[in-house]
This record gives C-alpha cells, structure tokens and sequence, in this order.
C-alpha cells in the first residue's frame, strides 16, 4: 500500500504529518472502569505528555473456545467518554467542605482550647448550630481545605459518636464490590475495625431477584454472555440488551445468524427489540401473566398429552416436584400446606434434624422414602448424603421418585386455589394418598407436581374447575385468560410455548431467559421471575449452557468472594461483622414507613393476620426474630450495656447474653427499630464512596433530604402510618436531620457530593490499582494507575488507612481501653441457622422461648482496640491461618498460603510487639492477597476445596475437578499483561473445564450437587408459614398494586392540566446509573438532559410538543425535564431513564414551592419514588429463606411508580 | 483496465446496536478541540428520522452529489465554478443549526456557589459564545425515534411509501427502527474533491482515502455542500474544512480505523477492493437503472491474473493483492451479494457498503386489541419484515425493492441452514427450498455465517501494509527518518493561508 505518485506529488503530502502528530502517544495502560455496569471491559489508556489523551478498548482476550465469538472488543460508549471526566469541571480535585459546618467547628475548637472531639460534641449540643449547616446541605457554600484539617474533624466524629452512642452509629454506603473490590474493601474494613455498619446495596437497587434465593438459594448466578451464543431459544425479558449490555449483545445478534430464535418481550420497541425474531409488547408488568400461561401449554402438551423423557427425568431429580406436602383440611376444603417432614412418620421419626428432611413416594415399592440431600443431610454430622443421588438417606436404598400420584391415588380432594387477576377462588381435584402420621391420624398428601398442575389448571380428567380449553378466558392460567391482562393474543402464547419447549425436547435444555431490571423492579417481581423460571425448569432449562434464567441487574459477581469478604469484613481480625439490609433500614430511618399505609391494600393476598401487618410491624418482627439485622441496635450505647450487664454481676459471655435477653423481654432495652424517632436510635455519621446514596440510589429521595439531611425537600405527602402501626411506636412528631456528619467520597460533583458535608477527591479508575469482575464474563480485570492520582486525590485504600491513622494517633487520648462490643447478628445463610426455625413464632409474644440463634437474633461479643485500628486495617490478620476461608457453604483451609506470604520478606507488616503479618498497605499488597488466597485465582486452593466438598457431598468425582488448575497462581501483574480466565471453583455453580462457557448450576446438575435449599432441589413450591400466608407458596400471578392504594398521589391534585401516567425507569442508554450521564460527551449525544419519553397520543392530549418542558410530580416530589415524544413509548407510560443527575441543567418547579412560594430547584428521578417492602421477602432462619448481606430481603422496588405530567409554562433556573 | 486499490467498509447493519461507541472513539481521537466540537466524523443516526446534519439526504435542499445532465455528469451543487459565484453567499451550504450549536455547561457552579436559598445547578451554555443556551438540537437529536413526529415523520426515504404505509412504521404492529451508522464513504468519484478550488483535496492512490490538505485549504467549504453524506466540516476555529481521514495513521500502522477498533456490536469489516479506475466515469453517469449494478461491477477479481498483472503495473504491491484476495469487504459485496452502498444515485460511488437489517416479525392486532405476530413460522419470512422494502430501497438500492428482497433471502437462508445444523428441528425440504431460492449452497451459507458471526478481529480487519519504508524514501533516505522522526515543532494549523 505504499505511494502512487502518479496521482498527487509527494512533497505536497508532507502534511499529512498533521494527523499523524495526533496519532501518537507515550504509553499504553490496561485498565477497567469501576462503575456497575457489568461490562467488565478491559481498555487501553493511552497517555501522552503525563496526560491521559483517550482510550479505545484492548483486544487481547484469550479466545478460549473457538465455538463460540471472541469477547473483543468489550467496552460502550459511556466507558469510551470516561477520560472526559479526569480533566473536566465537574472533577474533585481537593478536599472541600461546607462553609457553615467548618466556621462552626473551627470556631468551637477554639473554645475548646484545640480539642477537636470536645469540639465536635459542643457542636452537636447546639441544635441551633446543628440546624445552621444541615439546612445549609445541597444549597452551595462549599469551601476548599486541607486533608490534615478535614481527616481531623471525621476522626473526631466518629470517635465522639463511639463515645456517646457506639459505634453502631457510623454507617458506611458503598455498591457493588465487584467494579472496584479494593476500594469498596477500604471504607468497609475501616468501619467494621471500628464497629460500624455496613448497608447493603443490591437489594436496595433492586437488583437482587428474589426469586434466585427462593427457587434456587442462591443469590444470583447466571451464565457469561457467551453462553448466550449457545442458546437456541432466547427470551429477553425486561432487559435492554443494547442499551445496558452494550458489549455482550453481539451474541445475542450473533446466535441469531447462527439459527437462535429470539423474542423481546418489552411493552416499547426497545433497542434490543430491532434484534428479535419476534417482539412480544405485553402491557408492562404483566410478563408473569404471559409465563404463567405459557407454562399451562407446557404442562399441558408436554407433560400431560405426551410426556417428554428429558423433561419428566429432570423434574423427578432436580426439582421439588416428587415432594409430598400436605393438604390441609379447613371447613369444607382442602388447601395446599406444608411440605411432609421426616419426624412426622414413625418410619423417620427419629431421624436427625428430622424437621429438615421431606419424603417422596418411592415408585416401586409405594413406601415413603427420605431423599439424600435435603437440607436435613446438609447440616448433619455424618458427611456423603448430601447429594441428588436417588438413594433414601437413611436406609441408604435406591428409589425412583414417584412424581405424580395420578395412576396411584387413593382418593381425589377438591383443593381451592386463588387466582389474584381475577380475584377469584376455584376448587379443583387433586390426587392424594393417604399417610399416617406418629399421632396416628391419617392425613392427605400429594406431591408438588400434582399441585402445580391443579395450579396451572391441568386438569387431567380430575374434577373441579379446571378450564375446558386454552380459549376459556374465565379460568386462571390458560392463553385466553392472559390476554386480559398483556394484551398480547393467545396464539402468541401457544407459539412461544410450542417452540420453546420442542427447542428444549432437541437440544436437551438449550433455552434462555435474558431478564433485566424493568422486571424486578415491580413489586411482584418474585412472582414474575418465578412464572419463567417454571416453563423453564420444567424444559429442563437450568443448569444447562444455553439455558436458564440470566439475570443481569447489576454487578453482583465478585468473583474471588472467599477471600475478599474477608478482607473486606475484617474477618481475619476475628471481626463480627455489622452488615446491615439496605431496604430495611432506609425504609424505617428515612421514615418512609410513615408515610406508607398498610401493605395489604396493595399486596394481593390473602385475608389473614399475617398478611394484614403493616411492613414496618413486619420489619420489627424480621428483626426480632433473628431475620434481618437491624443497626443501630438498640436504644443504649452497647459499651453501655455491657457496663451494666457487668455492674449487675454478669461475668460470661453467657451471662451477659441472658442479660441482654431478659431486658429485652422486660422491655427496659428496645431494638432501635422499634424506635426510629428517638435521637438515641438515629445513625450519626454516613459515609459514601462509589456512589451516589443520597441522589440516584435514593429511593425516597426527597425523604432523604428531609429525614437525614434536614434540608430542603419537595414532599407533601401525609404520614399516614400512625392508626395503622402496633408494634413499632410512630411518635407524633417525626424526626428530621438525623445525620449529624455526611461525607461523600468521589471523584466527581455529583447529587450526593452537592448534598454532603465534606467531599474527599478519590483516584478514579485511570489512577489507581483495583480489580474488577463481572457475570458477564469470566475473566478478573485489573484497574491501573496509568497516571498518579489527580490534584489531591487519594485512592479509597490510602483516605481510609488514612482516616483510620488518624483514630489510632487520638485513641490514647479518647478511647484508651479496649472496650466490649456486643454485636447482634441475624441467623445466617449458609449455615446450621438455616435450619432453626421449622415454624414461625414470635418470642416476644409469648409463642416461644426467646433463645438467641434460635428463635432470635444471635448475640456475640466483640473486644474492640481503637488504639490499633491502624495497624490491623494494614496487616492480614491470622484469622485466615487460623479459620481458613470459604464462601457459599465452601471451606479450605490456607495457613500453608499465609506462611508463603510472611516468607516473602519484602510484603510484611513488623509491629512493636515484634508479630508480622503479610502486608495490605499498598493497593497492589492488598489485591495480591486477595488473588493468592481465592480458589478462583490459586489453583491449590481450588483443588482443596473441591476436595472437601467432595467428600461433604458424596460424590467422588468432584474431587478431581480441581486438579487441572493446580499451576494456577495469577498476580495483579498478570492481570495486567493480559486478560485472565478464573479458575472452575466450588464457589460457583458453574463448571468451566476445558473453556467450556460458564453457565449456573451446571455444577449442580453434571455432578448431582444439591441446590441450597431445604430439599436441595430446584423450588416450585415454598412452604414457609408466611409464603401460605401470602398466597405465594404456589407460582401464581397478581396484578401490579392500583395506584390508588400504592399511595404516591393521595394528595396532588390533578386541576385538569395534567395526566396520570405509570412513570417506568428503565436503565438509559447514556449513563450506567448516574455516572457519565453527566458528561458532555453524552449530553451532546442525547439531548443535553434526560428527558421524560411519552407517547405521541399522551403529548397530544396535554398538549405537549417534543422538547417542551415538562413537570412530572406527585407526593413524594417533582422532577423538572423536557418531553421527548415517541411513537415508540405505548400510551398510559412514560419513561424517565433511572439516575438522573439534578447538578446540571434542571429548571425550578413551578408547582411545587418553598414556604415563601418561591420556585423550587426540581428534583430527579428519584424524586417522585417512595419505597415499598414486601414482608414475605423478610422471612428467616429457614431453608433458603435466610439472611444474608445482599442475598435476602426486601428489595426496593419503584416501578409501580404513578405520576402525573403537565406542560410547563415558565422555564426558570 | 486501470487498476486501484481501495480501502474499503461493510457494516453489518442487522448486529448494529446504535451504541455510538464509534462516534466517542473517534471524538476522542480526532475531534475533541475548538472548532471542531460540532464535528461527528463518524455518527450514527435512527431510521426512519432526519438524521444529522438535520434532512441531509434530501438533496433539494443541500445539492449535494453528481446529477446526470443529459450525457454529462455534473455537481448536483457546488461546482468550481457555480461555487465561485456563491462564495459569500452558498444557500446550499448547511448552516450550524442544521448540525446543532455545540454546548457545555458551567459545572464549575457546582463548586464555587456560595450559599443560598436553593440548589446550585450548571447551567448549560454555548460553547460559541459562552452564554446560557436553550438546548434545540443535537447531532443525534432524534435518537431511538425520540421526536417521532417532528423527525422520522419527516425521514426523506418515505418519498416512496403512500401515506399508509408510512403510519403503519408508527403503529405498534409494524413500528420498527434501525441503526445507520456513517463515515466518510472516501468515493471513488469523490464530489468534494472535484468541487475544491483550491486543490485541496485528494484521493490518495494508495488507499483511496479522501483527504483535506489543511495547509492548503483556503476554505471556500464546497465540499461542505458538494459531499452528499456532508462528511466534510468546516472548523470555524482554524478556518479549514476537516473530515474522516479513515484513520490514516492508524491504517499505515496496521491498525483499524479507531471507529471499526471499537465498534462493540462487532458490525464492521474492513479491507482492500481493487477495482477498474478507467470505468468510473462510465459508471457514474449510468442510467438510474443501472446505476447500482454497474458502481458493484467496478470492483474487480483480485484472483484474476489479468487484475492482478495490471495491478502490479499500477504499482500496486504483491501485500495489497493478498489483502484484496482476503479481503471480507470483497466476501459481503462481490461474493455473497449482500452488502449494499448508500444512496449510490448521488453518483459518487461510495465505498462503504451496508448489510440491511432484518427486524422482528410484524403483527396483527384483533379485534379485542390482542396482539399477535404474523408469523406462524419460528423466524420471519422476507415479506413479514417491519421494515418496508420500498424504504430500504430508497436507502440502499437507488428504489429497486428486487435488489433487497435477494438479499434478505440469503440472509434468511443462512439462519434456516444454521438452524437445522445446530437443532434439526426444520423440515429438510423446506430449508433446501428456500436456499435454492435464494441461490445459496451449503458452503456459502455457513461461509457466510461464519464472517457474521465467528469472526476474529484479524477475520474483519484485514489492513494491507502500508511499506511506509518505501513512501518515505521518496522524500529521504528512510534510515534518516529512523533518526529523526519526531523531532521538530508542533505548530497549530494557521487560519486562511
């Protein structure tokens, strides 16, 4: 390709050198963007002249299986603009702080001759100079000062709020570990050295599918994108896949061209609907009614007119079907009850862990048989029975598993079932069997299989009101019944159905469901999930590549989970963690909960007494049963009460434990979730780093400013919880301003930065040393530090070390002794609590004894020495030698690794008492150890826990699966010269042999590996007290709450000029979550805002034109934006893209004013949200149904979000 | 014969996710300064809508591309010497509202506001004048059919379509959209270089990549209103028109275009066409009939010895010819016959070639409002496609709907093949049927599949080396500029001379 002179000379191209200056550079840096995106793309940063000038993606991902298309390039247009923010206006460049809060404090240390903890505590005193700087939060003032000055003040702050409350009351928010674990691992291991707290965040975002830890007891596991590329059948369901899974939809488009059939179901023509075959738009929020019937067809033409080996063989051995439950006689009917237990017949009844264990029917004798690896054998002490294989576990005899009792059945029972669309109850035939129990009474059992098909109305010549065809429109879930609700025809339906499950039939399990945030984000969201995941399991989708239900909300895949968590949690310092449940604990402490009415009213279910509590009775109820953590804990120091447990004779943990409990029963100590309005329970000191938890993760924002901040606020709505309430007290007047210090950490001027005390300049993703993992992928990225850290800067490893330094120089002076902590824990996922409480009862009401770690909260005791916090912050403590490691029921041992580490002289920590320790000071220390010590990254590792969980489960064949990655040992510099796959661990579900794509739970279903739940099979019926209670022990469907009874517009009035639309929120094409969504680079690619999309016809009603300016508003707050008028947005929604900065750009509200009627700064998206906790998802200390951080909860849901539009007249700023 | 070596692009529009990566990544590179801010070299628009400048098809309104005069080929617009008389006055010339007025915002308020009554905000302000701006347009304004009945109501290829089927792209049953996403298509009869003045402008012989001699340009911008695609921009900044330069420097070093480097949707390939320069005029002023057939028929066989003899004789070296013969470009336009140019009536023989879209199935909506696809088969036949015909024509195939019902039958072959090579689940008789058709064999099929879908970067980028070695050693020694490369000045282009 060299010159042709013959068409231009030469010499007159020297010119050309103009562009070919540009095109040059000094290095290349690999490095990754820490933001939860999910996209895990490694990037090349070029720099130039010591300045970062662009980055394009790096292309060096190890092809590992040729079947399938390579990963590169992974990276998006957000992640391109990224170095527009290293040099731009918007960047944090030195510490900054509010005029109003430094004045007051400099001013009080002065009086208090220098001492800046007495400082901090004068200023507290002072409710009127509280006053002054929290109502000055949000509004400007902001002032430059020096690190030294500013790491003082938060030291002094926290060390005065230990002094007087505990150290419960420091509450740390940072999201999604996996984008940045390191630096996620600073803020938290600080704060749990000092006993504080830590909030959770995927459920919070709503990104956390219940129904995964329902169905599965897992709390997300999904295939990498490229076992897209191995489906034949793909429904992308909710999700967005151009817009939010940027670089992974090409195998989405890829399997097309390869014969993949694929269907959107998505109410507007979205980004990814252009890629389908086939674009179902179902009415949002109605996509479980379409899967519940799609599952009737199912059942129905492949389970029941003709029986698909392949479907029947997996559903007898990976799922609960072959269970037997009770049906449960009350007045003339029968109803679904719970599952057959062990200890119930004589034949079992001295079984261990009895309560745990559930029988199926054995084919070929008729006899009851006791499957191996129900929960029951998980957590007894005799290892090997924990496995799928079809032997009875205590006889140890092979069965078959007897699915259905239709050729066996002794009797047929009329069973009433509840459909919620239509609000009606039928009673429909059941085959039964007759067992007797150890009281000798002869009760009616049938197994799941049955009950679901007289669920889904398959009737199989069995009597009742089962539908006469698929057109019978009157009964609950037949194609006809569906379209009252999608408006999509039945025909679609039986297609879908038809095509998936003959594509299923061939390629043994080959179909998918790609499912995004718009689903779970509705208040029903579990039930949803489940509707598909039925039509799947009972295809036998999952744990299958190609197949299975891939959730990908969020960036929830730290893959090297066993040992950052400890790292993270400070548990190698033996530390009890305080790991709060986000939801909850926003719901009580923003005081939504006083605005919400009762649950019941928009919760289909139901009419009983557990269905009936108010969500914040329920969450009282959560947390004194041991089933969610609540921090603060209760309404006295815990120092304290330890001091008066001591003064009144209590010398042993023991004593001290009962101590606790008879206060608590007496009532002279409460849960500070009983009183969230007294000043003694209020969280004092908020940090947030890597994110943004007073803006756009702010469900409730407006409450935020108004219930922490104690700022100005755009609310109306009535607290309307009062009449409502028992058990948590609702006082009169509600409190305001409850945080006395916020401090943001960032990089750039954000909603929470604006809104925050102090902002601290961090290293961003160009400057420092991190590691990133993702689902999407299965490779570990490094972040780099392609330039040292901007201006003052710091990354989040060195501000945290930093701020903890400092606490350990003041410690002698304030905090001296070691102090006793008593840390209240919640009985936990993946453990013997899993199996505490067989039945629902309340202590506190008398209905059980009050045993902590049994029918309560655990108690344990904590020493803590702030006089070492420094120290034990840079030091990897022996815990790990000693207790090894683990995660997700996994554990190995690694005191050979810990050695290795102290031998490497040149990484360790000496303290003055002569220990060492391997060193975490450095970013680079900190992540080695995190690779050294994970199965994912150290093949010895993998091979020993393999082989322990070899021998746990009973299946040999698990202990070889490590022995391919015995060499294995990656380093960070590793991860730096080019991108690297992790190792297969038992850590995840998925195996990953000889590049074989990562799919979930084909780990599960190669190896015959139990799920975690109670039967160790996959879930189609929850039989928890409380699941009954609500009517979702079956799948089922229920309507999204009305708007009249979810309570966002009780009070705006609609005077004509406005309409009332479902506000949805999907993920935007311009930002991940808030973060590039305020570049210029994507405001010019958009529209300069985030604009609220409407349809053609709305527009046309309210007289809007494309552009104008809109209000959207109700209740909770008023969001200021343009219209973008679409044919493409269906009539009834409107769709503000989720995490909408309100730094730039937003005019005043019109309608919603200040005290004076002055025009108010509009809010964001999260202006109009308010937060809804569904009470069955709170449930503990049983099964799958158990807590853990970011695992099990409510989430916060927001999409059943109604608001109202108007034009607006006068645009102001 | 008169052979040249092209470098030349198919994008792939069916796997185009409109992500706009493509336009970041050369922003970055290319565009990020003053008087530049305003420049897309590289962007994507929405179809149907009016894309960016705003209606720039629409040549009746910017006279851009050739026309046919009786025998002659003429500048639609712009000619040498039809500008001249223009020169302060171009009515045909796009005016910076047709882009859109650049903006920024005043983040730095965030920080330096003191304390009020209310919340600080940055407001947005121009980044011409400095002042508060209201925000009207942008280069990608109608994104997603934002703006539907402002933008893609209006979208110029509905010239074809009645009044009906125009709604019918607005209703729920057959509403579809699409990605296009565009570069500089560096013609092989380039109407911006014949428009300059002042020579400016060049193809160069090596590549075919179309340049503006920033030293030379004197702007007189009329290849600004000549180029159809208007790829050509003027910075107000340093008064020179810039555009696409295909990454040159990127490209002599091996490299893709930084567009094509980061394109996520994995859409792009790219690679030498040789073809026969003596034809172009010929071509060029073909009848409307066979205006298409005749600009695919100027690329030539790069295996066909007597190309390949008269390649060598144009200096065209033996890794250009090995390129060429490996070329995917070459697979996707000349082979296979799916990859279709960009308006090729505006005559300048664009080389950039685009694979049309397959959308979902169309529906129907019954009486009770109940929504239901069309299609009864698993994957949507030809005529169920959302996207009208007639409308790609227009797009793609100077109005012959034939051209792109042939493409979408080979398209659609490829998936029934694959499909019944990977489940079986299809009638076998079907499948040959409809590959028979579609004049597809086995080979070409899964040859076709494999491009689309398993491609390697390397598989999509095959760059000819550039033997920089030898186009230096026509100006010096090259291991003198081993020796003195990058010594020197920077200096900033100077304004006018």
């Amino acid at each position: 390709m060299s010159w042709i002179e013959d068409i231009i000379s030469p010499k007159t191209r020297k010119w050309e050198e103009f562009y070919r200056n540009r095109w040059q550079y000094d290095k290349v840096v690999r490095s990754t963007h820490g933001v939860n995106c999910t996209g895990g793309c490694s990037w090349a940063i070029h720099v130039k002249d010591g300045i970062v000038v662009w980055e394009l993606q790096q292309l060096d991902y190890p092809q590992f299986n040729k079947e399938v298309p390579p990963y590169e390039p992974r990276g998006c247009q957000r992640g391109i603009s990224y170095s527009w923010y290293l040099y731009s206006p918007i960047r944090v460049k030195y510490p900054i702080v509010r005029g109003a809060l430094i004045d007051l404090f400099r001013e009080e240390k002065e009086k208090a001759g220098g001492d800046p903890v007495q400082a901090w505590a004068n200023l507290q005193a002072s409710p009127n100079n509280r006053k002054r700087y929290q109502n000055a939060r949000g509004k400007g003032g902001f002032r430059r000062v020096h690190w030294d000055e500013i790491t003082e003040l938060i030291a002094a702050s926290n060390i005065y709020t230990i002094q007087k409350y505990g150290p419960d009351r420091l509450i740390g928010f940072s999201p999604i570990p996996a984008m940045s674990m390191l630096s996620y691992a600073s803020g938290a291991r600080y704060l749990q050295l000092m006993g504080g707290v830590n909030l959770s965040f995927y459920d919070w975002y709503c990104d956390l599918p219940n129904a995964f830890p329902e169905i599965w007891g897992e709390q997300t596991d999904v295939c990498e994108s490229a076992d897209w590329y191995k489906s034949k059948f793909i429904v992308s369901m909710g999700a967005n896949l151009g817009m939010t899974r940027t670089p992974d939809i090409h195998f989405f488009s890829e399997a097309r061209h390869n014969g993949t059939k694929t269907v959107v179901m998505s109410p507007d023509f979205s980004m990814v609907a252009k890629h389908a075959d086939q674009w179902i738009p179902v009415h949002q929020g109605s996509d479980g009614a379409f899967w519940m019937a799609v599952t009737h067809v199912i059942l129905k033409e492949f389970h029941v007119d003709r029986q698909v080996p392949y479907f029947m063989d997996y559903v007898k051995r990976f799922t609960d079907c072959p269970f037997l439950i009770k049906l449960n006689k009350e007045g003339d009917k029968y109803l679904p009850g719970r599952m057959v237990r062990a200890n119930e017949v004589s034949q079992f009844k001295d079984a261990e862990n009895g309560d745990w264990k559930f029988l199926n029917f054995d084919s070929k004798s008729g006899g009851l048989v006791s499957p191996m690896g129900t929960s029951g054998y998980r957590w007894q002490d005799e290892k090997g029975k924990w496995n799928l294989n079809f032997k009875d576990g205590e006889s140890g005899n092979e069965y078959d598993p007897e699915l259905t009792l239709i050729d066996s059945k002794e009797d047929v029972l009329q069973v009433e079932f509840t459909e919620y669309g239509l609000d009606q109850k039928v009673m429909r035939g059941v085959p039964v069997k007759y067992i007797t129990t150890n009281d000798g009474e002869k009760i009616p059992v049938t197994t799941i299989y049955d009950v679901t098909m007289a669920q889904y109305g398959v009737g199989r010549g069995l009597e009742g009101a089962y539908p006469t065809s698929y057109d019978d429109k009157d009964q609950a879930y037949t194609p006809a019944w569906q379209e009252i609700f999608t408006g999509i025809g039945r025909k679609e339906v039986i297609q879908l159905a038809r095509e998936w499950a003959s594509t299923a039939e061939s390629t043994e399990g080959a179909c998918m469901v790609i499912v995004g945030a718009a689903i779970n984000h509705w208040f029903h969201n579990n039930l949803m999930y489940r509707s598909a995941i039925m039509a799947q399991m009972l295809t036998g989708c999952n744990g299958k590549n190609g197949g299975g239900m891939n959730h990908y909300v969020g960036q929830e895949k730290l893959a090297p989970m066993d040992s950052w968590s400890t790292i993270m949690s400070s548990k190698d310092w033996g530390t009890a963690p305080r790991l709060q449940q986000g939801p909850i604990w926003h719901y009580i402490n923003s005081s939504q909960w006083r605005y919400d009415g009762n649950q019941k009213y928009y919760n289909s279910s139901p009419d009983n007494k557990l269905a009936n509590l108010h969500s914040a009775d329920w969450c009282v109820k959560a947390v004194r049963n041991g089933w969610m953590p609540y921090y603060p804990q209760y309404n006295k120091s815990n120092f304290d009460i330890i001091k008066d447990a001591e003064a009144a004779g209590c010398s042993t943990d023991d004593e001290k434990r009962e101590y606790i409990v008879n206060q608590l029963k007496s009532g002279d100590l409460k849960h500070s979730v009983v009183q969230p309005d007294e000043e003694i329970n209020f969280p004092r000191v908020w940090f947030i780093w890597r994110g943004n938890a007073i803006g756009t993760s702010a469900k409730g924002h407006e409450y935020f400013l108004d219930h922490y901040l104690g700022t100005h606020t755009n609310k109306i709505a009535d607290e309307v919880a009062g009449d409502i309430v028992e058990d948590i007290e609702f006082k009169k007047e509600g409190a305001r301003g409850k945080m006395d210090l916020v401090i943001d950490i960032n990089f750039r001027m954000d909603t929470s930065a604006l809104y925050s005390d102090i902002v601290l300049p961090t290293a961003s993703w160009y400057e420092k040393a991190d590691i990133n993992s993702t689902d999407m992928h299965s490779f570990i990225h490094p972040l780099s530090e392609a330039i040292p850290p901007v201006w003052e800067a710091k990354t989040d490893w060195q501000i945290f070390q930093g701020l903890a330094k400092k606490v350990q120089e003041m410690a002698p002076k304030y905090l001296p002794n070691v102090m006793k902590d008593v840390v209240n824990q919640p009985l936990s996922h993946d453990s013997k609590d899993e199996i505490s409480q067989p039945e629902l009862k309340d202590w506190y009401k008398g209905e059980c004894e009050a045993i902590p770690g049994k029918t309560m909260h655990k108690i344990v005791f904590k020493e803590r020495d702030y006089t070492k916090i420094y120290d034990k912050f840079i030091s990897l403590g022996k815990g790990v030698a000693e207790n090894g490691l683990g995660a997700h029921g996994n554990h190995y041992m690694c005191e050979d690794v810990y050695e290795e580490m102290l031998a490497h002289r040149q990484h360790i920590q000496k303290w003055d008492d002569g220990t060492e320790y391997p060193s975490l000071k450095d970013d680079t220390e900190a992540i080695n150890a995190i690779l050294k010590l994970s199965t994912l990254t150290n093949g010895t590792l993998a091979d020993r826990c393999y082989k322990n969980m070899s021998e746990k489960i009973g299946v040999k064949e698990i202990a070889e699966l490590g022995e391919p990655y015995l060499e294995v040992n990656i380093e960070y510099r590793d991860l730096q010269a080019q991108p690297k796959r992790y190792n297969s661990s038992p850590l995840w579900s998925g195996l990953m042999h000889e590049g074989r794509t990562y799919a979930a739970y084909t780990y599960n279903v190669d190896m015959f590996v139990p799920w975690r739940t109670l039967t160790g099979r996959q879930h189609f019926y929850l039989d928890h007290d409380a699941y009954i209670a609500f009517g979702e022990h079956l799948s089922t469907y229920k309507p999204s709450p009305t708007p009249e009874a979810y309570g966002d517009l009780r009070k705006t009035v609609n005077d004509g000029k406005a309409k009332m639309l479902n506000c949805l929120t999907p993920h935007g094409k311009w930002h991940i979550h808030s973060t590039y969504g305020d570049t210029l680079r994507m405001l010019t690619l958009s529209r300069g805002n985030e604009p609220c999309w409407m349809s053609e016809k709305d527009a046309e009603e309210l007289g809007i034109k494309d552009n104008d300016h809109v209000e959207v508003y109700n209740d909770h707050g008023v969001y200021v934006a343009r219209a973008c008028v679409s044919a493409r947005i269906p009539k009834g929604v409107c769709i503000v893209y989720h995490a909408v900065e309100r730094t730039y750009n937003i005019p005043k509200s019109q309608i919603r004013r200040g005290k004076n009627g002055e025009p108010r700064r509009g809010g964001m998206n999260n202006s109009f949200t308010r937060v809804h906790l569904k009470p069955n998802l709170m449930c503990g200390g049983y099964g799958q149904f158990t807590y853990h951080f970011n695992y099990w909860g409510p989430v916060g849901v927001n999409r059943d979000t109604h608001v109202l539009v108007r034009k607006m007249d006068k645009v102001e700023y | 014969m008169d052979i040249r070596a092209q470098v030349s692009m198919v994008f792939h529009l069916d796997k185009c996710i409109g992500c706009h990566t493509c336009s970041v990544a050369c922003k970055n590179v290319w565009t990020d300064r003053r008087g530049a801010e305003y420049m897309w070299w590289n962007n994507v628009e929405t179809k149907p809508g009016t894309g960016y400048p705003t209606k720039w098809e629409d040549q009746d309104i910017y006279k851009g591309g050739w026309e046919k005069k009786g025998d002659k080929l003429v500048l639609k617009g712009a000619g040498k010497l039809k500008g001249l008389k223009n020169i302060f006055h171009n009515p045909n010339m796009p005016v910076l509202e047709d882009y859109y007025h650049p903006w920024c915002y005043k983040y730095s308020d965030l920080f330096t506001a003191p304390e009020g009554n209310d919340q600080p905000i940055g407001r947005a302000v121009s980044l011409i004048t400095g002042e508060p701006i209201d925000i009207k347009s942008g280069p990608n304004w109608d994104d997603d059919l934002g703006g539907s009945p402002d933008y893609a109501r209006n979208d110029v290829n509905f010239k074809d379509l009645t009044g009906s089927e125009q709604e019918a792209m607005f209703q729920l049953e057959k509403m579809t959209l699409h990605y296009l996403p565009r570069i500089c298509n560096h013609c092989l009869n380039p109407a911006c270089v014949a428009s300059c003045p002042s020579g400016a402008l060049y193809k160069r012989g090596e590549d075919g990549v179309v340049l503006i001699n920033q030293e030379r340009c004197r702007a007189w911008r009329m290849c600004v209103t000549a180029c159809p695609y208007k790829k050509s921009y003027y910075n107000w900044h340093t008064g020179k028109s810039e555009k696409c330069i295909l990454c040159y420097p990127r490209l002599e070093s091996g490299q893709a275009p930084a567009c094509m480097h980061s394109c996520v949707g994995r859409i792009r390939y790219l690679g030498v066409m040789l073809y026969d320069a003596s034809k172009i005029h010929e071509v060029a002023n073909a009848s409307d009939n066979d205006l298409l057939q005749s600009q695919l028929d100027i690329y030539v066989d790069p295996t066909n010895p007597k190309v390949i003899e008269a390649a060598r004789k144009n200096g065209i070296h033996d890794s250009t010819i090995k390129a060429a013969q490996d070329s995917p470009v070459y697979k996707f336009v000349k082979k296979w016959g799916i990859a279709l140019p960009l308006h090729p009536e505006f005559r300048t023989l664009p080389n950039l070639f685009y694979v049309p879209p397959m959308l979902p199935a169309m529906a129907q909506v019954d009486e009770n409002s109940n929504y239901q696809t069309a299609s009864t088969d698993l994957f949507p036949k030809v005529d169920q496609n959302r996207v009208p015909v007639k409308y790609l024509a227009s797009l793609f195939s100077n109005g012959d709907t034939q051209v792109i019902t042939e493409v979408y039958q080979k398209l659609l072959s490829v998936k029934y093949h694959r499909r019944n090579e990977t489940v079986g689940d299809l009638s076998k008789d079907e499948v040959a049927e409809l590959m028979a058709n579609a004049k597809v064999d086995k080979d070409t099929a899964n040859a076709i599949f494999r491009l689309t879908s398993l491609a390697t970067f390397e598989e999509r980028f095959v760059i000819p080396p550039a033997h920089r070695e030898e186009s230096i050693e026509m100006l010096e020694a090259t291991a003198d500029a081993k020796g003195e490369t990058g010594f020197g000045f920077k200096e900033k282009p100077a304004r006018g001379v």
